[in-house]
């Protein structure tokens, strides 16, 4: 078996290559009903149905941007009545200056929670997959870098409880995987 | 039965029937993941080409004009441009809302066709997502320069200030500056997240240490795990989510700073779904012109833009422009209808005034040109469609024309009425910022992947994880 990376560091775990998205849907399901936890399949593009395939639930990242658009809407809310209705009052078209004119301030409201909910979408996104992260140990496995072209990987860590270099390369093997690598750290 | 993205390869055992049930395939000749990643890509790391420095040798003098002419009316004043009592918004508020129109089809293409899966999006998103940035950056130049004193432009900001003055929250024109930002921001956040799995890509084919370090902090640092994927694909869905209401909201409220006055033929509640309406009928028109040129430039392009794009674009052209088309017939019908004095005087000098031949160009342009594509002929001939959109180009300018410089020239009292005539600044201004939103289109297409790589991958047949077995 191959290893990439300083031999020796500590091991990341064990790679190995699948040739279609229907190969590494399938080796998924069976990775998953072994019990594995700490293991990630890497494709170019997001697979139809993989969540289930790997026993993942549904990303939490709704509830937060759920979250950030209510600050924005409330930031909305406090800046406009805050300063038309208490700091600054300021008649327009006879309106009162009191909280219920609430129309003409609803579009700052709208953009505002818009706004803090795609800032939540995009960095919730970032936090919660660890990026930026401009390193990592798989990135010093060559053939790793056809992940973002054609090529299907699965990689099972040194981290999870049932993980033994012998056992996953040959569970991978009986999978089907080929070029399966021991991947360490720098 | 296998699925219906497999039929297409066993098209052959099908009966006639069946065959026209199964749809055109999105990425014609059978296309390879690889040979995407690599096409595209090579269009980024191939030498560059000699049209592109000769566009550049073009666009880039008329941009250094644009910034020349806006350096001259800061230092100078707003009275370089042809702006007078009564027609203070003339050109630039024309401008303006002409350049924002033309950027809600990226949104359109990017979000509204993500929820309703319309597939084919993914062929033409990214460039129409940019060419939203680049119009709305032509767009930002013109309230933010006619506001006259460019220094005090910060005064539209919610921030404290000496003189203890807030902003009146209850005007357009301050919603128009939360929804404008808003709109970019949103509009490159949405951008850049469908940008990271790409430059990912251009990252792991570097060959060049500089290009690896670019492209490498670019991506930042994305693997292309099922446990990214995950998330990515939530965060995409609620930006397609929040971007849908938000497009729809920017050009509303862009029309409500005409809607909301009581100028006769401005205080008109039909405005908001007209201007959304025309903004999409005149994007599209623009996405067509750029993205025909380019599939004419990079030919293996027509296998992932195929006419069968061309075709359905043509009809959203012709949806929108007979909506635009109806909305401009309902204005009249109501001028007439109200009984207003004022009302029907605004129409009737609008179509028999001075300036009819604005408001006849208009009504061409976009009534009676979008026409052609009821019949497939124009809408499959690509040089046919190239030259009838132009059309919606001009006509959508001339749209934002009628009816700023026509309804201020001519209000309740004859001793406001007055006429506008553009000075030199105002048209090479405006020139210049064809050159602007060019030059930043060329920049994109030399440095970043034109087509969406990871979300044409993810249309092919053999993306889905069933390809092949016979179960469903």
């Amino acid at each position: 078996m191959n290893a990439v990376g300083n031999t020796n560091a500590p091991i990341y775990g064990v790679a190995a290559e699948f040739q279609c998205a229907r190969d590494l849907y399938h080796a998924a399901e069976k990775i998953r009903d072994a019990g594995f936890e700490k293991w990630d399949v890497f494709s170019p593009f997001p697979i139809h149905g993989m969540d289930e395939a790997m026993g993942l639930k549904r990303s939490i990242l709704g509830k937060l941007v759920f979250l950030g658009g209510l600050t924005g809407f409330l930031t909305a809310i406090t800046m406009e009545f805050g300063t038309s209705s208490f700091l600054y009052p300021l008649i327009v078209a006879g309106k009162p200056t009191n909280l219920f004119t609430v129309p003409a301030f609803f579009p700052v409201m709208f953009e505002l929670t818009i706004l803090l909910s795609a800032f939540t979408a995009v960095f919730g996104m970032l936090i919660l997959n660890g990026l930026p992260r401009l390193n990592h140990q798989l990135f010093n496995w060559d053939r790793f870098k056809k992940v973002t072209e054609d090529k299907f990987f699965v990689a099972i860590e040194a981290r999870d409880q049932k993980f033994s270099t012998r056992s996953v390369s040959d569970f991978l093997e009986s999978l089907g995987a080929t070029n399966i690598t021991t991947i360490h750290g720098d | 039965m296998s699925n219906a993205s497999a039929n297409i390869d066993h098209s052959n055992n099908l009966s006639e029937d069946e065959k026209q049930l199964v749809r055109p395939p999105l990425v014609l000749n059978q296309r390879e993941m690889g040979w995407i990643s690599n096409y595209i890509s090579s269009i980024v790391e191939g030498k560059t080409p000699t049209w592109w420095y000769v566009s550049m040798a073009i666009t880039v003098p008329m941009t250094i004009m644009c910034v020349a002419l806006l350096g001259y009316l800061i230092s100078t004043g707003v009275g370089v441009w042809g702006n007078n009592h009564p027609i203070g918004w003339a050109w630039d508020i024309t401008n303006f809302v002409f350049w924002i129109g033309i950027g809600h089809a990226g949104t359109l293409i990017s979000a509204i066709l993500f929820l309703t899966r319309q597939k084919w999006r993914t062929s033409i998103n990214r460039a129409a997502e940019a060419m939203t940035l680049f119009a709305v950056v032509c767009a930002g130049i013109y309230p933010a320069l006619h506001v006259g004193r460019v220094w005090m432009a910060w005064f539209l900001a919610p921030v404290p200030n000496a003189n203890a003055i807030w902003q009146n929250f209850r005007s357009p024109l301050l919603w128009d500056v939360f929804a404008v930002s808003t709109y970019f921001t949103v509009s490159v956040l949405f951008w850049y997240t469908g940008l990271i799995p790409d430059l990912a890509t251009l990252r792991d084919r570097c060959t060049t240490k500089v290009r690896k370090f670019i492209y490498g902090v670019l991506a930042l640092g994305w693997r292309g795990g099922n446990r990214q994927w995950r998330h990515y694909e939530m965060a995409y869905l609620v930006l397609a989510g929040l971007s849908t209401p938000l497009v729809l909201s920017v050009h509303s409220i862009v029309s409500f700073d005409f809607a909301t006055s009581v100028i006769p033929g401005w205080h008109t509640t039909i405005f908001p779904p007209y201007f959304v309406a025309g903004a999409i009928f005149g994007g599209f028109a623009m996405v067509l012109t750029i993205m025909i040129p380019a599939c004419a430039i990079y030919k293996p392009l027509h296998d992932l833009v195929t006419t069968n794009h061309v075709d359905k674009m043509c009809k959203v052209i012709l949806l929108t422009g007979s909506i635009v088309g109806y909305a401009y017939l309902m204005e009249l019908f109501m001028a007439w209808y109200s009984a207003n004095p004022f009302e029907r005087d605004a129409f009737w000098y609008r179509a028999f005034g001075p300036y009819w031949w604005a408001y006849w160009s208009m009504m061409f342009c976009n009534v009676i040109s979008p026409q052609f594509f009821w019949f497939k002929f124009f809408r499959t001939n690509l040089v046919w469609v190239w030259i009838i959109v132009q059309f919606p180009n001009m006509g959508m300018w001339f749209e934002r024309f009628v009816i700023i410089a026509t309804t201020l020239a001519r209000d309740f009292t004859p001793s406001a009425w007055g006429m506008f005539h553009p000075t030199w600044v105002d048209i090479c201004t405006f020139i210049g910022t064809f050159g602007l939103f060019t030059t930043l289109f060329l920049l994109f297409i030399r440095f970043l992947p034109m087509v969406c790589m990871f979300e044409v991958k993810s249309v092919l047949p053999e993306a889905d994880p069933h390809y092949g077995e016979d179960h469903h």
